[in-house]
C-alpha cells in the first residue's frame, strides 16, 4: 500500500521496500555456508558431494564452452512445442466439453482415467510408438500437460455465470462471438494459473524425458555427466534447471498480472 | 412498438429429487412436477410502464424470463406486437437483479454491445457517448464494472439495455441490494427513462411502494403456483404522493392486506 509507504520516514522507508530481497539474500547465502559446511565435514570426497565453489567453477566452464546454452535451448525447444500442443488441443476440448454436458458425461470418464498416470509411465510406449529423439519427449510434456488442461478448462467453463450468456443471447451474439468475447475472457484467469501449474509439471517431465529418450537437453546433460561421474557438473545443471524453472514460473505469473485478467480478482473476494 | 400479449400461460418445473410417496412401502419413487405459473394471461399495451408484484418464489421472475424469451413455457404462449417470442432478442432487453454487465469489459466497451445494430463506428461512439452522458457515468467510461458503486452499475446497464434501443425493457428486481437511497434515485431515474423513451417496460419487484410510485399499471401475483391476484391501472399523475392521493394510499393499505399486513404505514 503506497499510502503506507509514504508513513514510514527515511531508512526505515528503504528497509520497508527492500526487506523481501534482503530476507532472499540472507536465506540463499546461509544455505551456500550449509552446503559448503557440509560438503568440507561430510567426510565424502569432492567427486561424491562437490561443495558450492567447484560447482560454480565447472557450471563457468559449461556456459564458456557452450554445452550448457545447447541443452538448455534443446530443453526450451521440447517444453515450448509439448506444451504448445497441450494448449492447441486442450482448450478447445475442454470449452467444448464445458459448454456440452453429454459429451462431458462421456470423455470425463476417460480422462480422469488417464489423468493420474504419471507421464514418464509412458516412456516406454513413446520410445516404441516415435523412437529417439525429440518427437517422444514432447509428446511426454504434452501428456503431462494435456489432461491437466483440458480438466480445469472443463470445470471453468461450466462454471461460468449463467448470466453471461443470456446477455450474449439478448444482444444477438453469434456463436464465435459468445467463445471470444464471453468463454475466453472468463476463464482467462483460471486457465493462465492451470497454464502457471502444468507448465511447472511439464519441466519437471521434460528433464526426466530427456534422461531417456534423446542426447541433448539439460536431462541428459545430467545423466551423461552422471556416467562421467562428474557430480559438480550434475549440479551445475541441477541448479540450471531450477533457475528456468522459477523463471518460466515468473513468467507465467507476471502474465497472470494483466489488466484484461484484473477484474477477476475482485469478482471473486 | 412494445405491444405484449402473455397467453394463458402455464409452467411446471420437473423436480430432479425423486420423493418416495408416505405410506408407499414399494420402494418406488416417484418424480413430480412443481407448478409455478398457473394459466397466467395479461396484455400490456405500447409504452405501458407494468410493475409485477408478488411474494418472493411466486415466479415472477420465470414470468418475466419467459416473456424475454430465455424460457419457455410448458403450455400456452408470448407475442410481442404479434410476434411468438421463441428466443431472446435485441428487441426485449433484460436488465438482470445485478452482475448483468460483462465483468472483464469496461464501462465503454459494455455500453457498445448496445451499439452493435449501427452500421458504422462513428454512428456507434456517438452511441456509446450519449448513452454515458445521459447515465452520468462521464469520467468512468474506462473503469471495469468492480470499480463501480452499485448504483453506478446498473446505470450503466440501463445505459447499454437504452443504447440497442429495445421495443421492451423488462427489469427483474432492478433495486435490489441498493442501499435506500441509491433506490430512491434509481427509482426516479427509471421513471424518468421511462417518461422520457416512452419504452414498454416490466419491471419486477417484491417493494409495493416502488410499484404504486412508478407504474402504470400494477400486477399482482400471488403464492405458487402463481395466479394474477390483482391487475389494476394506475391512473395517477407523477410524482406520486400517498399523502396526497388518498385512492392510491387506499389501493395501498389493500395491497399490504393481500399480502398478510394489516398493519402498514
Amino acid at each position: 500500500m503506497p499510502s503506507e509507504n509514504q508513513k514510514i520516514p527515511g531508512l526505515s522507508r528503504i528497509w520497508y521496500d527492500c526487506r523481501p530481497f534482503v530476507c532472499t539474500g540472507v536465506v540463499f547465502v546461509g544455505l551456500l555456508l550449509v552446503w559448503e559446511l557440509l560438503a568440507r565435514f561430510s567426510g565424502w570426497s569432492s567427486q561424491v558431494f562437490p561443495g558450492p565453489m567447484p560447482v560454480f567453477v565447472s557450471l563457468g566452464e559449461l556456459i564458456a564452452d557452450g554445452t550448457l546454452l545447447k541443452h538448455t535451448i534443446a530443453s526450451l525447444f521440447r517444453i515450448t512445442i509439448g506444451f504448445y500442443l497441450a494448449v492447441l488441443l486442450g482448450l478447445p476440448l475442454g470449452i467444448f466439453l464445458g459448454r456440452h454436458k453429454t459429451f462431458n458425461a462421456l470423455f470425463n470418464p476417460i480422462i480422469q482415467f488417464l489423468k493420474p498416470i504419471s507421464p514418464i509411465a509412458w516412456i516406454p510406449l513413446a520410445m516404441l510408438w516415435f523412437g529417439i529423439g525429440d518427437k517422444p519427449a514432447i509428446f511426454l510434456i504434452f501428456l503431462s500437460s494435456f489432461f491437466p488442461l483440458v480438466v480445469s478448462t472443463t470445470i471453468s467453463v461450466s462454471s461460468i455465470n449463467p448470466v453471461f450468456f443470456q446477455v450474449a443471447a439478448n444482444f444477438n451474439f453469434s456463436r464465435l462471438e459468445i467463445i471470444t468475447k464471453i468463454i475466453v475472457p472468463a476463464i482467462l484467469p483460471a486457465t493462465i494459473t492451470a497454464f502457471r501449474i502444468s507448465l511447472s509439471i511439464a519441466w519437471l517431465v521434460v528433464v526426466a524425458a530427456e534422461m531417456i529418450a534423446v542426447h541433448s537437453g539439460l536431462g541428459y546433460l545430467i545423466l551423461d555427466s552422471r556416467n562421467a561421474l562428474r557430480m559438480d557438473y550434475v549440479m551445475a545443471g541441477m541448479i540450471v534447471i531450477g533457475i528456468i524453472g522459477l523463471l518460466l514460473d515468473f513468467i507465467m505469473w507476471r502474465i497472470g498480472q494483466l489488466e484484461s485478467t484484473s477484474w477477476y480478482s475482485f469478482e471473486n473476494r | 412498438m412494445g405491444h405484449i400479449v402473455v397467453n394463458s400461460i402455464s409452467k411446471e418445473y420437473q423436480n430432479r429429487r425423486k420423493q418416495v410417496r408416505p405410506g408407499d412401502s414399494s420402494g418406488n419413487s416417484y418424480s413430480d412436477t412443481l407448478p409455478v405459473l398457473d394459466n397466467i394471461n395479461l396484455e400490456f399495451g405500447d409504452g405501458e410502464m407494468v410493475c409485477i408484484l408478488g411474494p418472493s418464489g411466486c415466479g415472477k421472475s420465470t414470468l418475466l424470463r419467459i416473456i424475454a424469451g430465455f424460457e419457455s413455457a410448458t403450455s400456452g404462449y408470448v407475442t410481442i406486437d404479434k410476434q411468438r417470442v421463441e428466443q431472446p432478442s435485441s428487441d426485449n432487453i433484460f436488465v438482470f437483479q445485478s452482475n448483468g454487465l460483462l465483468p472483464w469489459m469496461t464501462v465503454w466497451e459494455n455500453i457498445e454491445l448496445g451499439t452493435r445494430n449501427l452500421p458504422d463506428l462513428q454512428s456507434r461512439v456517438e452511441k456509446v457517448a450519449e448513452q454515458i452522458e445521459i447515465v452520468e457515468l462521464e469520467g468512468f467510461e474506462h473503469h471495469y464494472p468492480y470499480q463501480l458503486s452499485g448504483g453506478m452499475q446498473r446505470r450503466a446497464e440501463l445505459a447499454r439495455a437504452l443504447a440497442i434501443n429495445p421495443n421492451v425493457m423488462i427489469m427483474d428486481e432492478p433495486f435490489s441490494g441498493l442501499d435506500f437511497l441509491t433506490h430512491m434515485k434509481m427509482r426516479e431515474e427509471v421513471v424518468n427513462m421511462h417518461s422520457f423513451t416512452g419504452k414498454t417496460t416490466l419491471v419486477v419487484t417484491h417493494d409495493i411502494d416502488d410499484a404504486l410510485i412508478m407504474g402504470d399499471r400494477i400486477i399482482v401475483l400471488d403464492g405458487r403456483p402463481a395466479r394474477v391476484q390483482l391487475n389494476h391501472e394506475l391512473d395517477f399523475p407523477r410524482p406520486r404522493d400517498f399523502q396526497k392521493l388518498p385512492e392510491l394510499n387506499k389501493l395501498r393499505q389493500q395491497i399490504f392486506l393481500m399480502q398478510g399486513v394489516s398493519y402498514a404505514v
